[in-house]
């Protein structure tokens, strides 16, 4: 079995090297299974996160992940499977004595409360003293930077702020595992991506496990170290987000993750390490092995639109290297300008259509194709995956 | 323009309709209950003197106007009868008050944290009660509460008592005729506010370490507050003017205001004292009035 990815770029998660942490996880997941009535909402989810994760449940609503992360904090009590924390199970311990907290998705601020003193909530509940709560408020505005907000309500803050509130009153007590529950959904675009980097810095600073729930792939990829993809109550996929993205385990991973090419088709014969796979949409297509055996007759495969080429001839395969290309001759049916890419839609001689991804690398368009256009599209056997239909 | 004129019209009309009600039948029946209060009570029809006869020209007016004088509030002070009569009211309505807050807010949480489809049905079983006439609703209590009336007969059979209570004409049958009677006016507004209140706040308190009581002290009661206010003050203002329910069910060895205002208007025909009165419960009410109007101007900033 050969790995589509080079190890390298696994990401392992921040806990390499801390040996406490690499015998157990911090958190394990146990066929845990939950069910409002008739439906199913979590079905038999099995997970290990280790210390110093950032990890993100990624699944389109109703897919399960909420109710996941609620039973982590302990608002649902699972109808199946275990939660450990660091070896102890806490499925039957309430929420408010679990050393986890949970940033809420509307931010749950008490709007009776100052901003300090929401801050200081869950300190005065552990029964610390004064001193070190004025103590630890003020780390915590400063860690956000609320400074001056302090004494502010929370109707009389910006939506940013507000999420900074939140933020630090669950950081607050220094929980072992922070839960946020789609904590930048109610920021605009700009605001969101700033926060992303600072939940990543804060998080790598604190060295603290974060578990994130969130339906934007963007999202996940960009701040997570690994992504577990939900579908229906089910771990569809748990990998790093590259692993997930060059590599995903079933067609309907590949589409909800990112765009995507696919073409439906039947296994024609093995050579080597390349698959001959005879699709109806694009003629014949060679493709790498993957990773895992595929038994079935029937496949699909599927090529990122970024890993789709265009030229106005063929490309001329390398003398030397073992590269058979697929290139497929079509038209350009459409053309969307977004900036830094185009994408091409190409229209296929043999059927089906294309898309391509191309990067706007200079600035004048002396390179750009345009619609009716006759092109070639081509990719190399190692840019597609092969899935099972 | 004429289009604008059109619609213009309605919205005017509109907006100066409270004013009008609000002149028609409060500062105009307000006025001659205060002309009346200082007036002197007279063997006539109408049983008071002076009376403003507006078609007898000015001078007529200036002597009658001239003939008004505060002694009518002068007694209501020296009098003990009146002085016991207010700070019974008080007493009855603040006692009133604090047990249907007492019996209310357990009543409106549980409405409030039953499913949706339930919180409907609850609704209405609150409110079912109005739809028989209040009266009725206490003669029916005079029928429960009576020497051999249902109340007895079950605590008999229970043998948790060995022989009948005397439960009519007490404080006690006043108070359950009270509560029973103001307790959808307690309910009503504290299921609003607690029904509108966001669950993942006391999620969040939980999560922060607070256990359930805490959650409710420093969570779920400080959020229900303006809840609290105005059921609060839906039943104390009128219970201190309560009439009907002390007449029927308590003893007449010492009345509430209401009573009193009763037997001066009716019994003794001294309108000027009963007006009198009246205008005194009316200032004394005035401080919580004052009070449900400054919290609901700062819910409405926090609605904001």
């Amino acid at each position: 079995m050969t790995d589509v990815l080079p190890k390298t770029h696994a990401a392992t998660g921040a806990a390499d090297g801390d040996p406490a942490a690499a015998g157990q996880p911090l958190l394990r997941i146990e066929g845990v299974a939950k069910t409002f009535g008739t439906f199913r909402a979590v079905d038999g989810v099995s997970l290990d996160i280790k210390a110093g994760e950032f990890f993100a449940l990624l699944g389109p609503s109703g897919c399960g992940k909420t109710t996941l992360l609620r039973m982590l904090a302990g608002f649902e009590a699972p109808d199946e499977g275990r939660i450990l924390l660091g070896g102890k199970d806490i499925a039957s311990t309430m929420p408010h004595e679990r050393p986890i907290n949970m940033m809420f998705q509307n931010y749950a601020l008490f709007p009776h409360l100052s901003v300090r003193d929401n801050i200081a909530f869950g300190l005065k509940r552990a029964g610390m003293a004064r001193a070190d709560i004025a103590t630890r408020v003020a780390e915590m505005v400063a860690l956000v930077k609320l400074d001056g907000l302090e004494k502010r309500k929370p109707d009389q803050l910006s939506g940013g702020q507000r999420q900074r509130v939140a933020l630090a009153r669950a950081l607050a007590r220094r929980p072992q595992l922070l839960l946020l529950d789609e904590p930048l959904a109610a920021l605009d675009k700009k605001l969101r991506e700033s926060t992303q980097a600072e939940l990543m810095e804060l998080q790598r600073r604190l060295g603290m496990t974060f578990i994130i729930v969130t339906h934007d792939q963007e999202e996940a990829m960009t701040m997570a170290s690994r992504i577990g993809v939900m579908k229906s109550g089910k771990l569809a996929q748990v990998a790093s987000p590259r692993e997930l993205y060059e590599g995903p385990r079933s067609r309907w991973i590949a589409e909800f993750v990112g765009d995507v090419n696919v073409f439906d088709g039947e296994f024609k014969l093995r050579d080597g390490h390349r698959l001959v796979i005879a699709t109806r949409e694009a003629g014949t297509l060679v493709t790498a092995e993957p990773r895992e055996p595929v038994g079935e007759t029937r496949l699909s495969v599927a090529i990122r639109p970024e890993k789709v080429k265009l030229s106005r001839r063929a490309p001329v395969s390398e003398a030397g290297r073992e590269t058979a290309i697929n290139s497929l001759d079509g038209v350009i049916a459409d053309i969307c300008y977004l900036g830094g890419t185009t994408t091409y839609r190409v229209k296929l001689d043999t059927g089906g259509t294309v898309q391509a991804s191309v990067v706007n690398s200079a600035r004048l368009d002396v390179d750009a194709y345009s619609v009716n256009q006759n092109v070639v599209a081509w990719f190399t056997p190692d840019d597609c995956v092969v899935l099972q239909s | 323009m004429s289009s604008r004129r059109i619609f213009a019209r309605p919205a005017r009309f509109a907006a100066i309709t409270p004013y009008v009600w609000m002149v028609l039948f409060f500062l105009v029946p307000f006025a001659f209950v205060l002309k009346i209060s200082l007036s002197q009570t007279a063997i006539a029809q109408p049983p008071y003197d002076p009376v403003f006869d507006l078609t007898a020209g000015w001078e007529t007016l200036k002597t009658a106007l001239a003939a008004l004088s505060i002694d009518n509030f002068r007694l209501l002070i020296s009098d003990d009868i009146y002085v016991f009569a207010y700070v019974r009211s008080l007493t009855v309505a603040v006692t009133a008050t604090a047990l249907l807050l007492l019996i209310g807010y357990p009543i409106a949480y549980g409405m409030a944290r039953l499913p949706k489809s339930w919180q409907a049905v609850a609704m209405v079983l609150v409110i079912v009660p109005f739809w028989t006439s209040f009266l009725i609703r206490i003669y029916a209590w005079i029928n429960i509460l009576q020497h051999d009336g249902l109340l007895n007969q079950i605590l008999l059979t229970l043998h948790l008592v060995s022989q009948p209570v005397v439960w009519l004409s007490t404080d006690s049958a006043m108070y359950i005729g009270i509560v029973y009677s103001y307790l959808p006016f307690m309910i009503l507004p504290l299921y609003a506010t607690l029904a509108k209140m966001e669950p993942a706040l006391e999620e969040a308190a939980g999560d922060l370490g607070a256990p359930p009581w805490q959650v409710f002290w420093l969570v779920t009661f400080p959020l229900s507050l303006p809840g609290v206010g105005a059921g609060v003050l839906l039943c104390f203002i009128p219970i201190v003017g309560e009439f009907v329910i002390p007449d029927l069910l308590a003893g007449s060895n010492s009345l509430m205001i209401g009573q009193t205002l009763w037997l001066e208007f009716f019994t003794n025909k001294d309108w000027p004292v009963a007006s009198a009165a009246a205008i005194v419960l009316l200032v004394v009410l005035l401080a919580p009035l004052l009070l449900y109007e400054r919290l609901q101007k700062r819910q409405l900033e926090q609605g904001r």
